[in-house]
């Protein structure tokens, strides 16, 4: 997977968070994944298609999705409550929001569907020749894990391609 | 949350806002903050479908429109809204803030759009702005 790809989702998850949290996101670790995605907390996933095809899922510790709850909520909440999960997935729709905007911005087209809640413990791989890469972050409420499977589709990015004459 | 000076109608009742999101999150951070301009909320509404609904039954003075929902997105129900009430002022609140889409959305109507993570201060700027001087007076709280 292109670096450049990645990227706008580094840069939206530390900005996002950033705002809502007062606090910076560092990255801590990166891995590659070629198995289906096993989720670590509270995980809501994000499809899109278009010229680049795939699934992010944002994943946090339950204990750091209720501590930012909290703090966005302004009252003491626990992992349990239902407006937990709802967090993880607007933080997660913000997220990729962002990032697909600077790659639509860079000349991408995407749908991008609305966020859904992981509630098996394994996500399916987001194509069979897909490679995820997942980041960790460490922030003041806990870790946050990016799990980013995108590929281009091949034939929507040949019509993106330029045609060569003469 | 930072209070705000309030931003009334001119017969000095509050501001009525219609926010429509699928997300019960996002809805109650913005009921939240449209609380802090000194707004009542109107209704809510979770996807575009139901915000038409919501909109003819409640009769906002603004409303705070999501463009990714289920059901039907924000950008189709601004266009089915403002057909049926060209007074609407819809202001889109997303995080997929390209250019294409905040265009569809002005054309079909919305008067403005702010990108998610939502910085109070910048909705509360539109929101005047939407609403301009003719329709809301900037009190102060101990008036309200």
């Amino acid at each position: 997977m292109k670096m450049d790809l990645i990227q706008p989702f580094i840069g939206s998850l530390d900005a996002v968070l950033s705002e809502m949290m007062q606090a910076p996101a560092t990255i801590v670790n990166l891995t590659m994944d070629n198995e289906g995605y096993r989720k670590k907390g509270l995980a809501a996933e994000v499809i899109f298609k278009g010229q680049i095809e795939g699934h992010i899922v944002l994943d946090m510790d339950p204990s750091a999705a209720a501590k930012v709850a909290s703090f966005l909520t302004g009252g003491e909440l626990q992992p349990g409550e239902q407006i937990v999960p709802e967090t993880v997935c607007e933080l997660a729709n913000m997220v990729i929001g962002n990032a697909v905007t600077q790659l639509n911005d860079r000349g991408f087209q995407f749908k991008v569907f609305p966020p859904s809640l992981l509630t098996a413990e394994q996500c399916e791989k987001a194509g069979q020749d897909s490679e995820a890469t997942i980041l960790c972050f460490e922030t003041p409420c806990g870790n946050v894990y990016l799990n980013i499977a995108m590929k281009y589709h091949a034939r929507r990015a040949r019509e993106r391609a330029p045609i060569t004459v003469g | 949350m930072r209070q705000f000076e309030p931003l009334t109608r001119k017969d000095n009742q509050p501001v009525r806002y219609l926010i429509v999101d699928d997300s019960v999150f996002a809805r109650k951070s913005l009921a939240k903050m449209v609380e802090s301009f000194g707004g009542a909320l109107a209704g809510e509404a979770g996807d575009g479908c139901a915000a038409i609904a919501e909109y003819a039954r409640v009769k906002p003075d603004i409303v705070l429109m999501d463009i990714t929902m289920p059901q039907m997105e924000g950008i189709e129900a601004v266009e089915r809204i403002v057909q049926e009430h060209p007074e609407a002022r819809i202001v889109m609140v997303s995080s997929v803030g390209y250019q294409d889409n905040i265009l569809a959305a002005l054309q079909k109507g919305a008067r403005h759009f702010v990108q998610k993570p939502v910085k109070p201060d910048a909705l509360y700027e539109i929101i005047r702005y939407v609403l301009n001087d003719e329709e809301v007076t900037v009190g102060s709280r101990g008036e309200h």
